[in-house]
């Protein structure tokens, strides 16, 4: 499977996403954010860390940039995009994810592992894990606190569409497993094609048991099927 | 010679300029925790009659186009396109 990732100024999970496609056989390439067209690719990566400075919103100026655009093309006509961190807050700018990534409610950046449970393994990015599994992963944001409207909220609901919600170890979804004030403890969405997905945890910070786990393995690996 | 109509340039170019404000602040039902913080600060400075604090963002903009309608027009759309996030974020445009 060919990927692509795109490189912004400030972007900084690129190579660590790219370590993680590699390592789980994907043909991966690196993208500038200044390139005009997209390589040949069936999974598109907008990574974590920053863009053009955050200037204005996080993801704002990214999310009109002239790569960008082209990942916009590519998705109507049904390739699929992972959007991890700023990545998800990129889509949300660009209007392919639905709804925004406000300040974290305690206004801190948080770094820390947390848990997040699968609420929709019906898709392509989610098959290989069980409903309702836990899984841990790193958080590392200071827009991570996801907003929509009750409108959106309703269909994301009606539609399966919430793919992980911040949980505790145990799997309780409530205020005290939401580390950022997320709407419902929202931590990722698909569209309602589902062929994309956008979200805050890091799964390509867990693929290897000597830094941390292998809990993002999965996501990478459903996308192989 | 030059500087005098370099000069004339420049005044007609002013001329030819509009300004406008734009306020950006979040809407009403989204939480705004920076403005709280603020507001809190004042009440413990003493600000006692204080109801609260939104913060916002603030823009100046200069358009090269002295017809007022299409000018207010163009900085509506920049509003939309990009200064605002309107999902979360309303905005006012003032002449200025």
């Amino acid at each position: 499977m060919n990927s692509s990732v795109i490189v912004f100024p400030g972007s900084n999970c690129d190579r660590d996403v790219a370590v993680a496609l590699e390592k789980l056989q994907f043909k991966n390439q690196m993208v500038w954010h200044k390139e005009t067209k997209l390589p040949k690719s069936d999974l598109i990566v907008i990574p974590g860390g920053f863009s053009y400075g955050d200037y204005l919103r996080s993801g704002a100026i990214a999310g009109k940039s002239l790569i960008v655009s082209e990942v916009i093309k590519a998705a109507d006509s049904g390739r699929l995009v992972l959007g991890i961190c700023n990545g998800f807050q990129v889509l949300t700018e660009t209007g392919l994810l639905k709804g925004a990534l406000l300040r974290n409610n305690n206004l801190k950046f948080i770094n820390r592992d947390i848990n997040i449970k699968v609420l929709n393994n019906n898709s392509k990015f989610s098959g290989n894990y069980k409903k309702n599994q836990i899984l841990k992963m790193n958080i590392a944001h200071n827009e991570g606190n996801y907003f929509t409207n009750q409108e959106h909220l309703k269909e994301l609901i009606d539609e399966n569409l919430i793919a992980f919600k911040y949980c505790s170890k145990d799997g309780d979804v409530n205020e005290d497993s939401n580390p950022n004030g997320s709407l419902q403890n929202i931590a990722g969405i698909f569209n309602s094609k589902k062929n994309i997905l956008g979200m805050m945890p890091h799964p390509e910070r867990m693929i290897d048991n000597l830094i941390s786990n292998t809990d993002g393995i999965n996501l990478f690996t459903s996308l192989l099927k | 010679m030059k500087l005098i109509s370099e000069k004339q340039h420049q005044l007609n170019s002013k001329k030819n300029n509009l300004k406008f404000s734009v306020t950006v602040t979040l809407k009403k039902d989204v939480l705004d925790p920076q403005g709280k913080v603020v507001q809190n600060t004042l009440k413990n400075l003493g600000m006692s009659n204080l109801k609260s604090v939104r913060q916002g963002k603030y823009f100046e903009i200069e358009i090269d186009n002295n017809d007022l309608a299409a000018a207010t027009e163009s900085v509506d759309k920049m509003c939309k396109k990009l200064l605002a996030n309107m999902i979360i974020e309303d905005y006012k445009v003032n002449k200025i």
